[in-house]
């Protein structure tokens, strides 16, 4: 096998874990190639922390990626007071757009799929396609049409153009229909109506709880498309009291040359707001761990 | 990620059709009940702007005389004729191709390195790398454009000895700039869908390889990465979508590079046009551009199914 692999312009990895020396090289290569790149992730990361314990001077002047002066707690202070607290108004509105939209796009999502999957009614397949052909078409390539439709009823600049169009998820319909008719027995069903549950009941007491690794993700991946969309705010808002944290630090980020202090607010900024959604995913970590392990049981 | 493991599956798989029963469609209530919802705000915020987007692209503007009041009238295919000799737009459509034929490829190719490695026997810490390489993924992409834009900058970076040799923000580098910038946040999370693919791949599926002594890479070339074609497949169709819909990244260049025009991407295009204001053009470049993405993504989709069948 080493010969073959040999001759095929293999290199010194394929020698595989036979002998111990051959598994060393193969050890520390992997170990290389994942320790490079471990910092290609986290330096930057590393990087926006240490700037955010900076004062101004000490950013232009101080080792980039090691510590000067504390002075985190002074620049949150700056940052939140700035401009009247617009920072923290931000914040709360990208939880609300985030949080809810997600929230109901994978209620909303979660009902339509487990129908698709548990009952039959004529046009069912079609409907499904329909959607399916909405996971094909972007959210952005949608902003436009949205914002022209949205001014004719007066909608622009308000909390509900961008909330709205955030709680429909067809990806969210494609993998509840399919997590559905794999997890939820017809058995389980058949059970709730004989006993006399009605359907809505069977399916919040029963089917929800078997569909909750498919809600999870849903719920994770309308949040997160949600809290980075950009184009909806961009094209939809005006006044920064609506603005997603996102489209704030944008919106900082391009009067950098006419004020310069708001350097520092955009960098400590963009560190705060990352801290909450990196937690999330640590905390919510068990949850597609538990999903990975369920995934490779056929 | 049960879910996205199933979808994996689904995509490349066979198509399991469960035997239908032919009968009156019984709990119509509890039907509309769980369907109506998603199925009126599809209508509302998919649908309707699809088909309102190509009616505003067939209208022009027109005004009696020269200081008169503008009218919409019905134009029929000539916002179209605008895009196709627009070059700007054409340009940024070029632009997202080089781009994607660049990018996408060393993405993948880099996801799938490190979900091979995550699934080999030879790596220790498993699971603090999957940690450290999906957490860009929790940086929006405004604010991780905004971070390497610093990072680029000659003054503030901290790696200025490279920053002030190479110009990451020259017209030269500036979308390679932008491409390190999408790698940087997307490479963990396709890792993880093809890590959860081969997790998927049952043990037995090994035994025989192991049995005939072929070692991991052996393994990892002929085993595992024809199984997680499907997995392959679905993110390159989630990447070319990405691709094609670019603008937050580039939008926030600007700042740091002259380099990036308005018009860098289609998507800023569109937002540039719709800003002069020209809503009609700005719906037919829309209309265009979904349509490419469509097709695009769905010639992939059946490419790689007729591959997989053969």
């Amino acid at each position: 096998m080493s010969m073959l692999t040999l001759k095929r312009g293999a290199t010194a990895d394929d020698l595989t874990p036979r002998g111990p020396r051959e598994s060393l090289i193969s050890r520390g290569a992997a170990m290389l190639i994942m320790g490079v790149f471990t910092l290609y992730f986290l330096t930057p990361i590393w990087w926006l922390f240490i700037a955010s314990t900076k004062d101004r001077g000490d950013l232009l002047t101080t080792a980039p990626l090691w510590f000067a002066d504390w002075n985190l707690f002074e620049n949150i202070h700056d940052l939140v007071t700035y401009d009247g607290g617009i920072y923290l108004r931000w914040i709360l509105n990208s939880i609300g757009y985030a949080g809810l939209g997600a929230l109901l796009a994978t209620v909303f999502a979660g009902m339509c799929g487990y129908a698709l999957a548990k009952y039959t009614f004529p046009g069912r397949e079609l409907f499904f396609n329909v959607v399916l052909g909405g996971v094909l078409v972007p959210a952005t390539a949608l902003a436009l049409p949205l914002f022209l439709l949205f001014s004719q009823v007066n909608l622009t600049n308000t909390f509900w153009a961008v909330l709205l169009p955030s709680i429909v998820s067809p990806f969210g319909v494609y993998l509840t229909r399919i997590f559905a008719s794999a997890s939820v027995p017809d058995e389980l069903i058949e059970a709730g109506r004989l006993d006399g549950a009605g359907e809505v009941r069977t399916f919040f007491t029963i089917s929800v709880r078997l569909m909750t690794p498919a809600l999870i993700t849903v719920f994770l991946f309308q949040f997160v498309t949600i809290w980075n969309n950009f184009f909806l705010p961009l094209i939809m808002l005006r006044s920064q009291e609506l603005f997603p944290i996102t489209y704030g630090l944008f919106a900082w980020n391009t009067q950098l040359n006419q004020i310069p202090e708001l350097r520092t607010y955009v960098l400590v900024g963009s560190f705060l707001s990352i801290i909450p959604l990196i937690i999330a995913f640590l905390m919510l970590q068990r949850f597609w761990q538990s999903g990975l392990g369920n995934g490779s049981v056929k | 990620m049960t879910a996205t493991q199933l979808l994996v599956t689904e995509t490349g798989g066979k198509r399991k059709t469960a035997p239908r029963e032919r009968r009156f469609t019984p709990h119509k209530g509890a039907i509309a009940f769980f369907a109506a919802p998603f199925g009126v705000l599809f209508l509302l915020f998919y649908l309707i702007p699809i088909g309102y987007a190509i009616y505003q692209s067939l209208l022009v503007v027109e005004r009696d005389g020269t200081y008169g009041e503008p009218q919409q009238v019905f134009g029929g295919l000539a916002q179209y004729a605008n895009v196709f000799s627009n070059a700007p737009f054409w340009e940024s459509v070029g632009r997202v191709l080089l781009f994607g034929v660049v990018q996408v490829p060393v993405m993948l190719g880099l996801a799938l390195l490190f979900a091979l490695l995550l699934d080999s026997p030879v790596l220790k810490g498993k699971k603090f790398f999957r940690l450290a390489f999906f957490a860009p993924y929790a940086v929006p992409g405004v604010i991780a454009a905004i971070m390497w834009g610093f990072l680029y900058s000659p003054n503030l970076s901290p790696f200025t000895d490279v920053t002030r040799t190479i110009d990451f923000l020259s017209p030269e580098f500036v979308l390679w700039s932008i491409a390190n910038v999408v790698t940087w946040v997307f490479v963990g999370y396709n890792m993880l869908i093809i890590y959860s693919a081969l997790l998927a791949i049952p043990a037995e599926v090994y035994e025989a390889a192991r049995l005939d002594g072929a070692g991991q890479i052996r393994i990892a070339w002929s085993i595992k990465i024809p199984m997680v074609a499907p997995a392959l497949v679905l993110t390159t169709v989630f990447s070319i979508i990405g691709t094609f819909q670019l603008l937050a990244e580039p939008q926030v260049f600007r700042s740091f590079s002259a380099a990036v025009s308005s018009t860098f991407t289609p998507n800023m295009t569109i937002y540039a046009t719709n800003s002069i204001p020209n809503t009609n053009l700005a719906a037919a470049f829309s209309v265009v551009l979904a349509l490419a993405t469509f097709v695009l993504s769905f010639t992939f989709l059946k490419i790689s199914q007729r591959k997989a069948e053969q």
